[in-house]
């Protein structure tokens, strides 16, 4: 239980909070900017430079696993570590342990980075880490659960709060996930060969890359959801048995849905379909939880005029709700042979990341910073500014990816009266040049309220320190007196 | 003597099997969650937890209390 005469800073181990909070930021300020830089080069192609390690598909995987795993992942870190804390009532256990969670992770993330601008990769999407990075990111993984699960196991609550269960089953999904998705063979420091091919191979990479998303993207920042926005709203969770069917519902169903990326192609149509099938169950528990999460503000919607941080939070659950809505529709087969190999997957993926996982996170933080460092966020107007930026790059960059994929979609499959193609495909990407420019201007809408929380978060732990100096200062004056 | 253990490795007997497995794990969750008055209020009760850390003196964990701040709270 917690003491009320020991300060929170003290009980609690504050320190790796503060620096993977600190991490996450500066990884999203590089891998969003990598981001708005790749997009203006499917704009404007000449920014590649014949350049080789400046191309789209160098770039591409450091943008997606600098914000992924550099600033989710960070992000991640950051809050559950807050959170088994606080809901445990329990100090970290290992700090050391949990420091070696904090050097490995940055710098295997780092490390990734360079080996893609490199051109060193296994070409897996969102798992292009060669063998080396792999073993260390298991190591590091391995570490975490020991930190989180011991944690739990000292907790001095009787109940481990839901927020907790989603955590677990993250940790324990992602380490299935990245260590069967790796298997393969090493010929050299720098490469090797996966143990599967074919079609096997792809289920595998979907099987992966979908519950990456489902587990990574969803299941922990839901985490992060079930304790930020209570304690912002100073209410209770909506529903706490509801908040138990939705976590069980979406562990039992999202590990089928991976197969749905793989319509139309050599996968077995069984196994598609039941992917389909699973995905549109899926849209159940994932409306569960938004509306658990949104109703946890009813009685106290007044909130939201008053509070940017309760609009950061709510926002992110209605965008979370919108795509997932949006996913269950594109894995139907019909709507997938309109929707899959054009731009209309990268505005979805988007509506997810930056809307849901991006936005709860920012709010999370804006919790946090102020009870991390003892103090209050330097501006408020800022958060607001913040919130306005984020949310037009939001609407900007989804709104062009429809027009650009549903576009694309459509010209790829016209026929002429004599079933020719009616569109030759440079027609396509002459016609998705303008959407592409937008998106790029969303982008770096986006980018530029990232940058402006990075400016009231140094400015707020500047503070801290100035107001600490001060009154080190006082205290030396009066000694000196005495 | 372990020929019967044969049965599961066909696939057309082993994926009813499991989805049998997972829906009756399912609806037994639900039927847990959702019936007996004292269970639902010592559950619900669960969801004052993250304000615990906040309070100066130790909550009384009873689920008797703890449905009454439910009751009285600003939460419901």
């Amino acid at each position: 239980m917690a003491l009320s005469s020991v300060l929170p800073a003290e009980q609690y181990n504050y320190g790796i909070v503060r620096k993977f909070t600190i991490m996450a930021m500066v990884w999203a300020v590089i891998g969003m900017s990598v981001g708005v830089y790749i997009a203006s080069e499917l704009a404007w192609p000449f920014l590649n430079f014949d350049i080789p390690a400046l191309t789209f598909g160098r770039l591409r995987p450091v943008h997606t696993t600098l914000v992924i795993f550099g600033f989710g992942g960070s992000a991640l870190f950051a809050t559950s570590y807050y959170i088994v804390q606080r809901t445990c009532q329990a100090r970290l256990a290992f700090p050391w342990l949990a420091e070696f969670t904090f050097w490995g992770w940055s710098g295997g993330v780092a490390l990734g980075a360079l080996t893609y601008v490199l051109g060193i990769t296994q070409g897996r999407e969102y798992a292009e880490f060669e063998w080396p990075l792999d073993i260390a990111i298991t190591l590091v993984w391995v570490s975490y659960i020991v930190v989180y699960v011991e944690t739990i196991r000292r907790r001095s609550q009787p109940h481990i709060y839901v927020a907790n269960w989603f955590f677990m089953a993250f940790l324990l999904a992602v380490a299935l996930l990245h260590i069967f998705n790796n298997l393969a063979i090493p010929v050299s420091l720098t490469k090797s060969y996966s143990l599967f091919a074919g079609v096997q191979d792809a289920m595998t990479q979907w099987w992966y890359g979908h519950n990456a998303v489902g587990f990574f993207l969803t299941a922990a920042f839901l985490g992060m959801m079930y304790y930020f926005v209570p304690k912002q709203a100073g209410r209770p969770v909506y529903s706490y048995r509801l908040s138990i069917i939705h976590f069980w519902a979406l562990i039992f169903l999202y590990m089928w849905a991976g197969g749905h990326h793989l319509h139309w192609t050599a996968l077995p149509d069984w196994v598609s379909t039941l992917s389909a099938a699973f995905s549109v169950l899926l849209l159940m528990p994932s409306w569960g939880g938004m509306i658990n999460g949104i109703m946890t503000l009813s009685g106290a919607w007044d909130k939201l005029r008053s509070d940017p941080i309760m609009l950061f939070l709510i926002t992110s659950l209605s965008f979370y709700g919108m795509s997932t809505f949006e996913g269950p529709l594109m894995s139907l087969k019909s709507v997938n042979a309109l929707s899959h190999y054009t731009d209309w997957t990268i505005g979805h993926v988007h509506s997810g990341a930056l809307g849901w996982v991006a936005l709860v996170s920012f709010g999370s933080f804006y919790h946090l910073i102020p009870r991390l460092w003892d103090t209050r966020m330097y501006s408020q107007p800022l958060i607001y500014i913040h919130f306005w930026l984020a949310t037009i790059g939001i609407v900007l960059y989804i709104t062009s990816m429809w027009v650009a994929g549903i576009g694309q979609g459509l010209m790829l499959r016209s026929f002429d009266d004599y079933g020719n193609l009616a569109y030759t495909f440079i027609e396509t990407v002459e016609f998705m040049h303008t959407p592409y420019i937008w998106r790029a201007l969303g982008g770096a809408f986006f980018v530029a309220g990232v940058l402006v929380m990075v400016y009231n978060m140094y400015m707020t732990i500047q503070s801290t320190r100035r107001e600490q100096a001060a009154i080190e200062a006082k205290l030396a004056a009066k000694l000196a007196k005495a | 003597m372990f020929d019967w253990l044969m049965w599961f490795t066909h696939m057309e007997n082993s994926k009813p099997l499991a989805l049998a497995i997972f829906l009756g794990a399912f609806c037994g969750i639900l039927i847990y969650v959702l019936t007996g008055k004292q269970r639902a209020q010592r559950l619900e009760s669960y969801k004052y937890i993250p304000f615990d850390d906040d309070e100066l003196h130790p909550p009384d964990r009873s689920p008797a209390k703890r449905h009454s701040q439910s009751r009285n709270g600003d939460g419901q």
